[in-house]
């Protein structure tokens, strides 16, 4: 009885979580269309999710490059591959690694922030003045937000691309001592538009996840500073495991 | 409002309470903490949905309309929260002017002129650049009050103005409110469990109690009520309480 009640206890969680979600997804499209659209907010979202972000991302990048290169070079060498290390690097930023440690680095930082700060405003009943001063909380909070996730994880993505092969090229070329010419020539031979797309794609979908969830998790806090804690928690590990579900499914219908 | 009721979870919160203000008029609701007090305005402005009843204004029931023209009613409501809650991303000036930017068509230099007279109103000058943080409790209180009058509301709405504030800023806040009522000339309505503040700002004062107004009296026939539950309020007395094994407090 106790195992069944904790299944179902989890599984109306899960149900009131996504009901949640939809519903205030569905409120924020309609407040996407509606007066005023306030382009300065969205200008501050995409400097503090993008630029502020940045080197973050960008380290994590180029190290994960490094790393790839370092550990494909042991590995391809046992079969006199190692010439294939850069197209490998190149594939695996490209399609994979860049879009889904961009989305997860974004989301420790980001998504825990949105929901760090309009939970905030929620347990000092900022969000309530923002209603009596007749504003829609969701249309002024959400929306920056969410679009400022859909255009900058994407820009992200492509900063994470080339520094993650910089990386890759800088480990395999210099300290391993791969033939540059070799190396460069291999790491596009192989790459096609639709890898750059499919990884751009993805990263929009990852910004539009984690800043939905970081914000539904900040709007919805209950319990003074210790429910702001767990809205926090909850936007980093919800956050990071719908890129991580979403990635499977998006890698599916891309490739 | 007809026939209020809220609960949560098991706990009700107003139990069909019934409330009519005159235009113009200066209600004062008193209670003791956990009663409902606030839960009751916030029905007034719709920051709550009832689970019963219906809250109008001039006739018009603000959950049968639209969002938009429920928007457009609230419009005509200021409302002043317990600690302020002042938008702490911006600064003093910048949270007075938030309400003109979004709903009136001023230029900068009448939303900038509108905020030092809004700052004036509530005896404070030149602190526009100052963040929520830099103020005290009750400078940021009076912010509040100067945001919530930027737009000349109609209806003004106190919660709980003066809490946890020491005597002499409270009476600097009652003497805010007063010239705010007498300049201003707005239906009033102010949640305190001050007496003092509640007789120098009211011509009603009502009593809320077990979720429903319990008496509904002008100042003075309220200060020599007879009523058990006035007694007890005006005397601070909590035997009743302390027998009954109740919490004098409860969260709502």
């Amino acid at each position: 009885m106790g195992l069944l009640e904790t299944v179902g206890r989890l599984a109306l969680d899960a149900l009131e979580f996504h009901g949640r979600c939809i519903s205030l997804l569905g409120l924020t499209v309609r407040g996407l269309f509606r007066k005023p659209f306030d382009g300065r907010a969205l200008a501050t979202q995409v400097v503090r999710v993008g630029f502020d972000g940045l080197p973050v991302v960008l380290l994590t990048a180029v190290f994960t490059g490094a790393v790839l290169a370092l550990q494909t070079y042991v590995g391809f060498k046992r079969f006199h591959a190692e010439a294939w290390v850069g197209s490998v690097v190149a594939l695996s930023m490209l399609r994979e690694l860049a879009p889904v440690l961009t989305g997860l680095m974004v989301t420790g930082r980001s998504g825990s922030a949105m929901a760090a700060e309009i939970g905030s405003m929620r347990v000092t009943e900022q969000i309530d003045a923002l209603v009596s001063l007749a504003t829609d909380p969701v249309q002024y909070l959400f929306v920056p937000r969410i679009l400022a996730g859909i255009i900058v994880l994407p820009m992200l993505v492509v900063l994470a691309n080339a520094l993650g092969i910089t990386g890759g090229y800088l480990v395999a070329v210099r300290l391993l001592g791969a033939n540059p010419v070799v190396y460069v020539q291999n790491t596009f031979q192989f790459l096609s538009l639709n890898d750059l797309w499919s990884g751009l794609i993805k990263a929009g979908v990852f910004g539009f996840l984690l800043t939905l969830i970081g914000c539904q998790q900040g709007f919805d806090t209950t319990g003074g500073a210790e429910g702001v804690g767990r809205a926090t928690t909850a936007a980093v590990v919800l956050g990071s495991l719908a890129i991580l579900v979403s990635d499977f499914f998006l890698t599916k219908v891309l490739f | 409002m007809t026939g209020l009721s809220k609960r949560f979870g098991a706990k009700v919160v107003l139990d069909g309470l019934d409330l009519t203000i005159a235009k113009g008029q200066s209600i004062v609701i008193l209670g003791k903490s956990g009663t409902g007090k606030s839960v009751l305005l916030k029905h007034m402005i719709g920051l709550l949905t009832p689970d019963a009843g219906t809250v109008e204004v001039e006739g018009e029931d603000l959950w049968g309309a639209s969002r938009s023209r429920r928007d457009e009613i609230r419009r005509r409501f200021g409302m002043s929260f317990q600690e302020g809650a002042l938008f702490d991303s911006m600064s003093v000036g910048e949270n007075i002017a938030f309400p003109l930017k979004r709903h009136t068509q001023m230029t900068p230099g009448e939303v900038r002129a509108r905020v030092a007279e809004c700052l004036s109103l509530v005896k404070l000058h030149g602190i526009e650049g100052k963040r929520p943080s830099e103020l005290s409790g009750g400078m940021r209180r009076r912010v509040g009050f100067a945001r919530a009058i930027a737009l000349k509301p109609e209806v003004l709405l106190f919660d709980e103005p003066t809490t946890g504030l020491d005597p002499i800023t409270t009476d600097v806040l009652a003497r805010v409110m007063i010239d705010l009522r007498d300049r201003m000339n707005p239906t009033m309505v102010t949640i305190t469990h001050d007496l003092k503040v509640a007789f120098e700002v009211a011509e009603r004062v009502a009593l809320l109690d077990r979720g429903k107004i319990l008496v509904d009296l002008p100042p003075r026939e309220f200060e020599a009520s007879s009523d058990p539950g006035v007694r007890a309020f005006v005397q601070g007395d909590g035997s009743e309480d302390a027998e009954s094994g109740l919490p004098a407090e409860a969260a709502v």
